[in-house]
């Protein structure tokens, strides 16, 4: 959900694009109805996106029609318990490199950049 | 027309909270319990509906705020500027994701990202200069306008904080409003310096629909019953 804030950079901003990365497996309790409240708001191509540039390949193009809670479940694994622990998230517009150190991305901006 | 008991006065918060003031923070139990009944008051403010949401923890530190979310059920992103701060959160292990950032800078979510923003003991150091190309007016906007865009519509966003004054109170607030906010100030027992406490208690969706806006929430006093508000959302 997360898109580049450099001031002025509105195109190609979202998704940044991931490299160098270091996943991390965390336990998260699973909620189905927080799930599908999350779906709606996932930009789907770009989490679907995303998440094949981490490595997981699997999710469908399109979201399912019937959602159930075995998808839930799926969708629950990658956008909640994977995490980033090092890597780079790089803007395809601007090309801004976010840097992600010991799990936490550092979003500060060059004064020129606000 | 510095006061050593105001930390924004000393250093940029990223200095001010170096390691050492971060351990120091953190396992000082009279603030621990300080933050923890702030936060649980902005939980009651922000009226979630009984079921987990994706919050957002502005100036999160050390995670004593989010841990009230952990416990509350919630799911949370906590933005500091501080390295340190953000370290001790890690180590504690809380359940939010965690960004550096300087919230003057604004914030990058897609549109309606979150279902509730809350900040505690944060904003007044958006009313500092730290750099000579800090401007606190247009870094106020620049927060409150990418805030807004990134908040669900219909949902709220609670501010405790310490204002030096009705100029600050105002500064925040007229930022806040400019940026499509509706909402006012909840001031908790008002006639208490000790307990006297600010809650800036912002809508998001009704620009433009002021009148749909909910009511402000009334402040406690010291019965325990709702004391008068001293500001009001005016624009
Ligand atoms: C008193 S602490 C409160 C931390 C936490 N909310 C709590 O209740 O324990 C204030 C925090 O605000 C952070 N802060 C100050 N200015 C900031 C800025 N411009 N951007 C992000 N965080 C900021 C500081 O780094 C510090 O961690
Ligand atoms: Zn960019």
């Amino acid at each position: 959900m997360l898109m580049c804030h450099v001031k002025g950079c509105a195109t190609d901003n979202f998704p940044l694009r991931i490299e160098d990365a270091e996943l991390e497996q965390v336990e998260v309790e699973f909620n189905e109805d927080f799930m599908r409240r999350m779906i709606n708001k996932i930009e789907w191509g770009a989490f679907v996106q995303t998440a094949f540039a981490l490595g997981v390949d699997q999710l469908p193009a399109t979201v399912p029609e019937n959602i159930d809670t075995e998808f839930l479940q799926r969708i629950h694994r990658v956008a909640m318990e994977t995490k980033l622990k090092e890597g780079k998230m790089i803007c395809n517009g601007c090309k801004h490199v976010y840097p992600v150190t010991d799990g936490i991305p550092n979003m500060l901006l060059q004064e020129t950049e606000v | 027309m510095s006061s050593l008991s105001r930390p924004e006065h000393i250093a940029p918060p990223e200095i001010f909270y170096n390691d050492i003031e971060a351990s120091k923070y953190t396992d000082n139990s009279r603030i621990t319990a300080i933050q923890y009944e702030m936060t649980q008051r902005a939980l009651e403010l922000m009226c979630l509906p009984d079921e987990p949401q994706l919050l957002l923890d502005i100036g999160c530190g050390s995670g004593l705020s989010g841990e009230c979310l952990d416990e509350a059920g919630h799911h949370w992103v906590g933005l500091d500027i501080s390295p340190s701060m953000l370290a001790v959160a890690n180590d504690r292990e809380v359940e939010g994701d965690l960004f550096l950032q300087d919230i003057g800078q604004g914030m990058g979510y897609r549109p309606g990202s979150f279902d509730g923003a809350m900040s505690i003991s944060v904003i007044q150091w958006l009313c500092n200069a730290d750099k000579s190309s800090h401007v606190p007016k247009k870094r106020l906007l620049r927060f409150f306008g990418t805030l807004y865009n990134a908040l669900a519509r219909g949902s709220r966003a609670v501010f405790q904080f310490y204002p030096e004054g009705p100029e600050q109170v105002e500064m925040i607030m007229g930022a806040a409003m400019r940026s499509g906010f509706t909402g006012g100030l909840v001031v908790d027992y008002p006639n208490s310096t000790k307990a006297k406490k600010y809650f800036l208690c912002l809508f998001a969706g009704y620009a433009g629909d002021q009148k749909n806006s909910p009511q402000v929430p009334k402040g406690l006093d010291s019965e325990g019953e709702p004391a008068k508000v001293d500001y009001a959302a005016r624009r």
